[in-house]
């Protein structure tokens, strides 16, 4: 058992394993804090900033991102001062000029009280949460997406701008994309994620196509099973 | 050179450099700092060397390349020992002449000279400059007395005197307590005490513990850690020695950047001599202190300077920042404790050991002590690297050191601090530079760059520019920084552009503070510095942009014509001859006009007329 902690939320006293984050505290305490790069299954990055609360240690209050600062005694964090929302109604007025569309989008805005943008739509979609490159990296294990450029050129890339060779078409990002800008469909025994096509497998029993081959061959290289193991449709086993 | 064993071998061998010198042999000292060098000084260089051999003087004259002398503006320089007699913007073929006349038979040639501009009298001695005499180049001054790829030159100077001090008994946690005596600030941006990094360091559990020199140096106009590295890089090589044997670290990196090729050589040479002489390696000294350094090269990234982006790049990732909630003393470099400095910084070690921190206490201001080098630039008579105490005042570095505004123009305003600094108005010129002071007034001390701006610079297209470098370099990870600078850039270039809008100024004063709030990294939670600092003092000329569509400064072209007045105009044909465009037109002694349709506003005219004829409006 991890070592607990206690410390308040919005005046709310709580108790929590030291280190958790303080989102992961808040959220466990049903303390809604709004987010868009984080998720439980990847590691802390703190890029989007709209998690941003305010703590007071000792006499200094200043503005941390939630989904990494970790929880300590005494900490006393408040969700939803002055500063914090002005931090969190910049980040969606600038992350709606990227996409003003998504409904994930539009919801944190209307929570904080934006109508609008007061930016130049640029409607890009991708919002670079990063969530793709990271689920790609860090739970696919096979990065075969990363970002390229920097600043305001960045964006989610293949290497070299071409069809990826690690990539086992397993659609994780696609999945895992808070705003859905990864385009991914089936058709004719092939996957196509981004403008990339790839075969799927059909089934030995049922000869129903289920999964792009390049994942059965991960699978079967991580696992060391034989190829044909994985040829049968999760139905038909 | 042979290995040096213990401690007591090194200052023999030190005793035996300084003995085997005579200090009244003539020796020519060049400036080969990058200023120097872009003047050509290498060429003189060789025609010294040329020279030499030619009069058969080898052995009893001295030829040295130094590095940087900081005086830049007046280059090539050469300071002639062992009178100190000093040369400015020399010839490249003067070499002969100096040698005949000068060291041979001690003639002074008058026109190399120095004149001070407000006397109109010529100096005779380095010392006597004014610009070198309001400063006090503790760490800086050594470069002129060594030749950089010497290694005896160094120890002549008695280099290596505080390694020596140090590992002839002195316990680590006395280093570290007189480097926090000494009231030592990181000069690289935070200003935070170095002492206590090193204790927090020493302290946090994990081996091994690593160091880094942080010679990322990317403010545009700064480029005084450059002028380090090239020029004296023992100093720094000897303050990590320093720093690695009080904190307990066995392995130093210096990240340079890829674009100081001199100072990439320089170092790497210095590392390899120091490793040959047995101070870099295992058991330095017989002390049983291990430390070795590597030299890693930055792509030019501005960002890898922050120190998790520089550590994040040496592990071989993409330079991006992350949440410094851990301070790298407890977890740094591939997550051991790590110590990270800047050039300057590592440079001033040596200085405090040998001296004594109640000596390196002794000068500067209350809570920052020692002096600090700054790169000074823009609209300024004397272009260069000053080094001057904490506490000295704007003013002085200004008009005192910096000879002040050239062609009598009337000075606006000092960047202070780099792309993410702050612009510092007239009223603050007696404010009394140091680390607190610069906050206060909305700067920052930053690297030490400072820009000097005349009454013809606009204030908007300033901020822009730094805006712009800003946008460009900004990782792009968090979105405030990314996202936010980019926005703050297209409206101020809307605003000079003429198509502001009222409620603008409220949008970026709002912007501003959420981005320096929001952000992941010191890049982005500095970069509305400049657009705030200039809207705090210069609000005026935003809102001439805004309402009365005029560029108060005639900078921003979109709001500017250029005109000729027919009283002033004596048809001389200059500014027809000059402008790109064939805008600028008429005959011989007639007045000229403008065609306002073809006139693309380069200033071409403006800058050339000698009549004043050409306005700005």
């Amino acid at each position: 058992m991890a070592e607990m902690v206690s410390l308040t939320i919005d005046g709310l006293k709580i108790h929590a394993p030291a280190g958790t984050t303080i989102l992961e505290a808040a959220t466990d305490a049903n303390i809604y804090i709004p987010h868009l790069c984080s998720n439980e299954e990847l590691a802390p990055y703190g890029a989007c900033r709209l998690c941003m609360v305010e703590i007071t240690q000792g006499e200094r209050a200043r503005l941390v991102a939630s989904c990494i600062f970790e929880v300590a005694d005494g900490l006393e964090v408040k969700t939803n001062t002055e500063r914090v929302l002005n931090v969190r109604r910049l980040v969606i007025e600038l992350l709606l000029a990227r996409n003003n569309k998504h409904p994930a989008l539009r919801k944190i805005a209307d929570e904080l009280g934006v109508k609008e943008t007061r930016f130049p739509i640029e409607q890009k979609g991708c919002i670079l949460c990063g969530q793709c490159v990271r689920t790609c990296r860090e739970v696919v294990g096979v990065s075969a997406i990363g970002f390229s450029g920097r600043g305001i050129t960045r964006k989610i890339a293949t290497p070299f701008m071409e069809s990826p060779p690690n990539c086992i078409a397993c659609g994780s990002c696609v999945y895992v994309c808070p705003v859905q800008v990864i385009p991914m469909k089936e058709e004719n025994g092939v996957r196509t994620i981004m403008k990339y096509d790839y075969p799927m497998q059909k089934c030995r029993k049922c000869g129903q196509y289920f999964a792009p081959k390049k994942q059965l061959e991960y699978f079967s290289k991580i696992t060391n099973l034989p190829l044909e193991h994985f040829e049968t449709c999760v139905d038909c086993r | 050179m042979k290995k040096v064993k213990t401690a007591q071998e090194l200052k023999n061998l030190q005793e035996e450099i300084k003995n085997s010198r005579d200090p009244e042999k003539p020796c020519i000292t060049i400036c080969a700092g990058t200023g120097c060098l872009t003047y050509g000084s290498q060429k003189l260089v060789d025609n010294f060397r040329a020279e030499i051999e030619k009069q058969n003087l080898k052995g009893k004259v001295e030829v040295r390349a130094s590095g940087c002398h900081g005086f830049c503006e007046r280059g090539p320089l050469v300071v002639i020992n062992p009178q100190n007699i000093f040369y400015q913007r020399v010839g490249l073929d003067d070499a002969e002449e100096i040698i005949k006349e000068t060291v041979l038979n001690g003639q002074i040639i008058d026109r190399l000279l120095y004149v001070d501009p407000v006397t109109q009298e010529k100096i005779l001695h380095e010392d006597e400059i004014p610009f070198y005499k309001r400063q006090m180049r503790l760490v800086f001054g050594m470069n002129g007395n060594i030749d950089p790829n010497s290694l005896e030159d160094y120890l002549a100077i008695g280099g290596y005197s505080a390694l020596i001090k140090v590992l002839n008994g002195m316990e680590p946690e006395a280093v570290i307590e007189e480097i926090k005596t000494a009231g030592l600030r990181g000069r690289g941006g935070g200003g935070f005490s170095m002492g206590l990094k090193w204790e927090a360091t020493r302290k946090a559990p994990g081996l091994p513990k690593y160091i880094i020199c942080n010679a990322d140096e990317g403010d545009p106009g700064a480029y005084m850690d450059r002028s380090l590295l090239e020029g004296n890089p023992y100093s720094i090589l000897e303050g990590m020695l320093i720093g690695a044997y009080a904190i307990g670290s066995d392995t130093g990196y210096i990240y340079v950047r890829n674009e100081y090729p001199l100072a990439v050589k320089n170092i790497t040479i210095a590392v390899d001599k120091a490793r040959e002489l047995g101070i870099l390696g295992k058991d330095i000294l017989g002390s049983g202190f291990d430390f070795d350094v590597l030299i890693v090269r930055g792509g030019g990234a501005f960002v890898c300077g922050e120190e998790t982006a520089l550590i994040a790049s040496i592990e071989g990732r993409s330079g991006e920042p992350r949440a410094k909630y851990v301070f790298p003393s407890e977890r740094g470099l591939y997550n051991k404790p790590t110590n990270i400095n800047n050039v300057e910084t590592w440079a001033n070690v040596p200085l405090i050991i040998n001296k004594g921190a109640e000596w390196y206490r002794s000068i500067g201001t209350e809570n920052s002590k020692g002096t600090k080098i700054f790169a000074l630039v823009g609209k300024i008579n004397n272009t260069g690297l000053v080094e001057v105490p904490m506490g000295i005042t704007l003013r002085e570095i200004v008009y005192d050191i910096g000879g002040g505004i050239p062609k009598g123009r009337k000075f606006k305003a000092v960047q202070v601090g780099g792309p993410s600094g702050g612009c510092i108005p007239e009223s603050h010129l007696d404010l009394q530079v140091d680390f607190d002071a610069l906050s206060k007034v909305g700067s920052m001390m930053g690297s030490g760059g400072m820009i000097v701006m005349d009454d013809r610079t606009c204030m908007v297209d300033v901020a822009l520019y730094f805006l712009k470098f800003l946008e460009e370099e900004s990782c792009g990870k968090c979105t405030p920084c990314r996202e936010g600078v980019h926005q703050m850039r297209l409206i101020l270039e809307r605003i000079t552009e003429g198509n502001g809008k009222e409620e603008d100024l409220k949008t970026i004063e709002w912007m501003g503070k959420a981005i320096i709030d929001g952000s992941l990294c010191g890049l982005g939670a500095t970069a509305p510095n400049p657009v705030l600092s200039t809207l705090r003092y210069f609000r005026d000329e935003y809102e001439a942009h805004i309402k009365e569509k005029r560029c108060p400064a005639g900078v921003c072209k979109a709001l500017i014509t250029y005109t000729i007045d027919p009283e002033l105009c004596t048809g001389c044909m200059v500014c027809a001859k000059i402008c790109p465009v064939e805008a600028a037109t008429g005959e011989k002694k007639e007045v000229h006009t403008i065609d306002q349709d073809k006139c693309i506003k380069c200033g071409a005219c403006f800058e050339s007329c000698k009549f004043d004829a050409v306005k700005v409006s």
